[in-house]
């Protein structure tokens, strides 16, 4: 900030390191430079003592070892024969997962209820305010652990499905059993299925990707593009002759019947689940933690967003409704084509920061038992192989990726949806 | 062009009549009724829906919540008593177990804190609103009361955790003796050399000499309290503790990080945004973690502070990354004119910093810092995972003891309805000083 | 701000530093209190009651050794830890000692530096199932959900059970005690499996403990004890010898009744040596004569330990069984005081 610059002198003195303007903010910086260093040199050295006294010297070699753990809720492969480097994987995938969802799902939550908290009925701002202090003001690890306790309580455990006339049912044409373990819903599979690629060979890191997901994308990806064809060239003829071909059932048959039929020939069908033993088996089993998790963390964080939407709508000038409803759009026209677009600027920034959070936030997932990237590496392995070094230094840095990864993308998207201004 | 009017129409009212009382379906409750909650068919379906659900809610947790257990002494007791009034449901009894509230609140305040000393915290507790008045209310208290709030980060820790009078006075003896020495050096000498072995004076005082001088002073004059072993804090204590101690602790080095961050020099400023940036992208349970298992690797050998101390430092350490950005925030806000006047006046980086440029920003920055605060008090129970006792870890404590194994929705209720009403207030109030900033500011 | 108490910590770990190679007994001689490790929380085992005091079979140990070394068993600072947190508060010397249900296997004595001084519960992982499952032997419990404790090795043993076995199962892991009991209790698992004595202690508070079954299989052996830092074998002896002297008073009749009367002196030459009235097994490892004397006035003997923490009387009711002296069948069995 200073601008004050000295008259230059003819030659160099040791005072002028301090005197001197010019060379003043090399001293600091120099002086700051070897105060970090020293710092850094001294707790190395400190580390290296302590750990040859512990006889621990830094070794990642842990990770090859069998970990002799299982893991229930996973997306790929996983046996406790595998190694801990295959668990910690497993681990930061399903760490990933609950950050995903849940950012998605608090996103939807959070426009609704603050749009909701707008609302021009009384009993329902009312009671969204009350959402949204409740979960603002309430820790989020305490949230999880309710949530879970709640999930546990009150839904029906699977032995509720069994006898004679069972105390719950399943849902949707008994395709779906909601129990206290968790969500069971119908799998996709393929009866004359095109089979996987196994990728990375028998490495920690190998995953098997179905050739049959990537025909489906592969053909819906090629429908999409049909479909936007065929939508501009319906542009070019409306801006020709003012006249807009109908084109919906062309859309819809392009998009749908190319995707039944590869569905048809590759032998889909949907695995159901049923009751056997003392589990549903079959389907996919979406397990009580991570819907707990993902629940809490989504309802926690969607209460932040809530309030940033809605002072990022309050942030738009009434002009705007008011000039909108001019040109006759109806209410909810106004606020999903002119308000919202407009208060995207203003949400997004700390809308960055909420998604960071949430992804932080998944680490309290060792409170219900998800085996996330925590409960693995900085769980279990750390207790079994005792090397809190090398797993607490490995968790954070992960960490530390995910979340700059995050705001990179996301800053991104900020900059291209800014005012341009000229 | 009237006189026009009043000869083509046949006849005109030339008295105006007497206003008409609105109609009664749009005043008063029914009026405000079809208003608010019935105006048009979508909002009288949401309202149906809305009332629905309170019902549902409100009427399944209020009869639990009204139950006679006040005086239980376990939770056998608790399924006798609510037996014998009939609240029992296919699952066995139903209705809350308050005995465990009744016979723990005590410990879930305060922790394992001597029970003869708890006017400490008390007083700690009320002293510090007493000092935090001049800078939250400002314009309601003499501004006097500004050096009490100066002194009372020494008054605080000698409340609580005890000990020798002669250690916070010492402490505060540093503070003076790097003043002195800065003010004479940078009067005679230059600011940045005086800034430098005034810090310098101070850290040696502290670390070297104030050590001889209080066992000194304390064995010819022995004044203190009775001491506490930080292990023995516990429940919201601890959590208000930490939080406080985080927060105090991480406003100076805030204020340094973030104007490390605005600096022009560069490697000050990378340094900054590296620590700041790394703070922020990692999960507060992992710095714990670095606390309770790490943080003795990376200090000298055979060092050993106790874990509540290490939290303390890993939690200030978290909260000043996050208090750097609030304050950068406020710097930002902050329009450029003040900084150029503040130059323009001939003032150095320093004095700009001190007299212009930090008390327009901070003020600014209240109501982020107050979040900041109240994050960081929600995020304390996070020290559970840790093993610490705070009221999250002793209602697993309490649930360890045979009396109250089973225990689950009185001990997280009661612990959640704390932790609101501290937050709810503070929110409130953070709400007020921004409405009242932007008032200011016009 | 704070800096006081920050100088004030690190004056006394700079003592404690100079006094950590001089002794952990000296070091806690000096400091007049003993740290002990225990768990956050496990019924019977350590939990602080209303007023805060730690109570359970596992603080009695520390209540022992404290009353041997200081004189009184109430200087003791119980320090909570986890199962992450424990291994690391005894390397790093914040606790003296960890009295805190762990189990003695090779690594932990080996690998970790730690000395196990003894046994003072041989325990086993066992299973505990609901009645109307009708599930009688573990070997049937195939696809089953399983609730189990994580941080210890309950978790190993029981991915090695089901894999000898070729059965399937579905593991949920869950941090503390009390969300697995509520997880049971709920359904949400069929099976919770964690130390036989934790499943008899959490079945004991059920509100019908009768519809609960353990079943017969312990898939493995938990012995467990205190434990202290490798390298410091004279502390290592005092608190193996502070447990076998509640042991060896068992065996002897020595009870917290009696022992003043016997103190006196008896014709058993072993509990005069115990006592201190015969011999100098105090001053051998530099405590004073009576230093057995004060470990069983502190709670009793080991019978007693038991009997009033985690025995048939109290809400917990284990049975003696693997801990019943080594001349009624059990496994506890002192070394002669010679």
């Amino acid at each position: 900030m200073t601008t004050i610059t000295d008259q230059p002198k003819s030659q160099f003195r040791l005072s002028m390191l301090l005197y001197d303007t010019r060379y003043r903010s090399a001293t600091i910086q120099v002086i700051a430079m070897l105060a970090f260093m020293l710092l850094a040199a001294w707790l190395i050295s400190n580390t290296a003592q302590n750990l040859a006294a512990l006889g621990k010297p830094i070794d990642f070699g842990f990770f090859g070892e069998r970990s002799g753990y299982d893991i229930n809720q996973r997306l790929l492969e996983y046996t406790s024969n595998d190694s801990h480097l295959r668990a910690s994987f497993i681990g930061l995938l399903n760490t990933l997962v609950v950050a995903v969802l849940g950012c998605a799902t608090a996103t939807v939550i959070g426009i609704f209820v603050g749009v909701l908290r707008l609302s021009n009925n009384w009993l329902v701002a009312k009671v969204m305010t009350v959402y949204v202090e409740m979960f603002r003001n309430v820790p989020v690890l305490l949230w999880i652990v309710f949530t879970m306790a709640i999930l546990i309580e009150t839904l029906p455990s699977p032995s509720a499905f069994r006898g004679e006339t069972p105390e719950a049912s399943m849902n949707l044409f008994g395709s779906v059993a909601v129990t206290n373990r968790g969500i069971y819903v119908p799998e996709p599979l393929f009866s004359r299925g095109l089979g996987n690629i196994h990728l990375f060979g028998d490495s920690s890191l190998r995953f098997d990707v179905s050739l049959d997901l990537i025909a489906i994308l592969v053909v819906l990806g090629a429908s999409i593009w049909a479909a936007i064809a065929v939508r501009r060239r319906a542009d070019r003829i409306q801006e020709a002759t003012g006249t807009r071909p109908t084109t919906w059932y062309l859309t819809l048959g392009l998009i749908v019947i190319p995707t039944l039929i590869l569905l048809v020939v590759l032998g889909f069908y949907l695995g159901l689940p049923e009751l056997k033993g003392f589990n549903f088996s079959g389907g996919t089993h979406l397990r009580n933690s991570l819907i707990a998790l993902w629940l809490a963390l989504s309802l926690y964080t969607a209460a932040f967003i809530a309030e940033i939407v809605r002072a990022g709508i309050l942030a738009i000038s009434h002009g705007q409704t008011e000039a909108a409803s001019a040109l006759g759009l109806r209410s909810n026209r106004i606020m999903s084509l002119v308000i919202l677009p407009q208060a995207l600027r203003v949400i997004v920034p700390p809308l960055i920061s909420q998604y960071l959070n949430l992804t932080k936030n998944s680490s309290l997932a060792i409170a219900v038992g998800y085996m996330d990237i925590t409960g693995t590496l900085g769980g279990i392995t750390l207790n079994q192989t005792g090397r809190e070094l090398e797993c607490i230094l490995l968790l954070m840095l992960i960490y530390l990726i995910i979340s700059l990864s995050i705001s990179a993308v996301m800053n991104w998207y900020n900059e291209s949806v800014k005012l341009k201004e000229r | 062009m009237s006189g026009v009017h009043a000869h083509t129409v046949a006849y005109v009212r030339d008295t105006m009549l007497d206003q008409k009382e609105p109609p009664s379906t749009s005043v008063g409750a029914i009026g405000w009724a079809r208003q608010n909650l019935f105006s048009g068919w979508f909002n009288t379906i949401l309202t149906i829906i809305v009332l629905g659900l309170v019902a549902f809610v409100l009427g399944n947790i209020l009869p639990w919540i009204f139950s006679p257990t006040w005086n239980a002494a376990s939770l056998s007791e608790c399924r006798e008593i609510l037996a014998a009034a009939g609240s029992v449901s296919d699952h066995g009894t139903s209705g809350a177990c308050w005995g465990v509230i009744n016979e723990r609140w005590v410990q879930l305040l305060f922790g394992f804190y001597p029970s003869h000393l708890y006017w400490r915290p008390i007083l700690a507790l009320v002293l510090l609103c007493v000092a935090l008045a001049p800078i939250l209310f400002a314009s309601s208290v003499p501004a006097k009361l500004i050096y009490f709030s100066a002194l009372y980060p020494f008054i605080f820790p000698w409340l609580l955790w005890g000990g020798t009078v002669w250690g916070p006075l010492a402490a505060l003896a540093g503070v003076v003796i790097g003043y002195v020495v800065y003010s004479v050096l940078s009067e005679r000498v230059n600011a940045l050399l005086g800034l430098i072995v005034g810090v310098a004076a101070a850290l040696i005082w502290w670390f070297v000499l104030s050590g001889y001088v209080v066992d000194g002073l304390s064995s010819i004059l022995p004044i203190g309290l009775e001491t506490v072993e930080s292990r023995n804090f516990g429940g919201f204590m601890l959590s208000i503790t930490i939080g406080v101690v985080a927060i105090a602790c991480s406003l100076p080095l805030g204020i340094v990080l973030a104007l490390g961050r605005q600096s022009d020099l560069m490697i000050v400023k990378y340094l900054c945004v590296g620590f700041i940036e790394f703070i922020r992208g990692v999960p507060l349970i992992t710095l714990l973690f670095v606390a309770s298992t790490l943080l003795n690797i990376f200090m000298p050998p055979g060092t050993n502070f106790d874990i509540i101390l290490r939290v303390m430092i890993m939690a200030t350490l978290f909260s000043s990354a996050y208090m750097a950005e609030v304050i950068r925030g406020g710097l930002a806000a902050l329009p450029k004119g003040q900084y150029e006047g503040a130059d323009s006046l001939g003032l150095d980086y320093w004095q700009a910093q001190r007299l212009v440029i930090m008390p327009q920003a901070l003020k600014i920055s209240i109501p982020g810092i107050v979040s900041t605060f109240i994050g960081m008090f929600k995020d304390t129970t996070l020290v559970s995972i840790i093993g610490l006792l705070d009221p999250l870890g002793l209602s697993n404590a309490i649930r360890a003891d045979a009396n109250w194994n089973g225990i689950v929705w009185e001990l997280y209720g009661f612990i959640a309805l704390l932790f609101f009403v501290i937050c709810f207030a503070m929110s409130r109030y953070s709400m007020y000083l921004e409405r009242r900033l932007r008032t200011d500011r016009r | 701000m704070k800096k006081t108490v920050f100088i004030g910590a690190l004056t006394v770990a700079g003592l404690a530093a100079g006094a950590a190679a001089a002794g952990t007994m000296d070091d806690v001689k000096t400091r007049g209190k003993l740290n002990c490790g225990v768990t956050t929380g496990l019924v019977g085992f350590a939990a602080p009651d209303a007023s805060g005091e730690w109570k359970g079979f596992d603080v009695a140990v520390c209540r022992a050794v404290a009353a041997a070394v200081l004189g009184d068993p109430a200087a003791v600072e119980f320090v909570p830890t986890t199962g992450k947190t424990r291994f690391t508060a005894l390397a790093s010397g914040e606790v003296d000692l960890l009295a805190r249900n762990t189990t003695w296997t090779f690594s932990r004595d080996v690998d970790l530096k730690f000395t196990f001084t003894g046994v003072n519960y041989y325990d086993g992982q066992g299973f505990m199932v609901p009645k109307e499952l009708g599930v009688s032997s573990a070997k049937d419990l195939d696809g089953a959900t399983v609730c189990i404790q994580t941080g210890t090795t309950t978790e190993l043993n029981l991915a090695d059970f089901f894999r000898a076995n070729n059965i399937s199962y579905e593991p949920v892991p869950i941090e503390t005690n009390a969300e697995a009991q509520q997880q049971y209790l709920a359904g949400a698992c069929d099976v919770y499996t964690t130390d036989a004595s934790g499943l008899a202690a959490t079945r004991a508070t059920f509100e019908n403990p009768a519809d609960h079954v353990l079943l017969p299989e312990i898939i493995s052996k938990e012995p467990l004890g205190p434990l202290v830092r490798h390298g410091d074998d004279e502390w290592a002896d005092i608190v193996r010898w502070t447990l076998y002297a509640l042991v060896a008073a068992e065996e002897m009749g020595i009870s917290s009744a009696n022992v003043e009367e016997l103190s006196k002196g008896t014709n058993n030459p072993e509990i005069n040596r115990i006592l201190g009235t015969e011999g100098n097994l105090g001053e051998m490892f530099g405590l004073d004569a009576e230093w057995a004397k004060r470990a069983i006035m502190a709670g009793g003997n080991y019978g007693e330990v038991f009997a009033t923490n985690i025995g048939e009387n109290t809400p917990i009711g284990l049975a003696r069984g693997l801990n019943a002296q080594w001349k009624d069948g059990g496994l506890q069995y002192a070394p002669p005081f010679r």
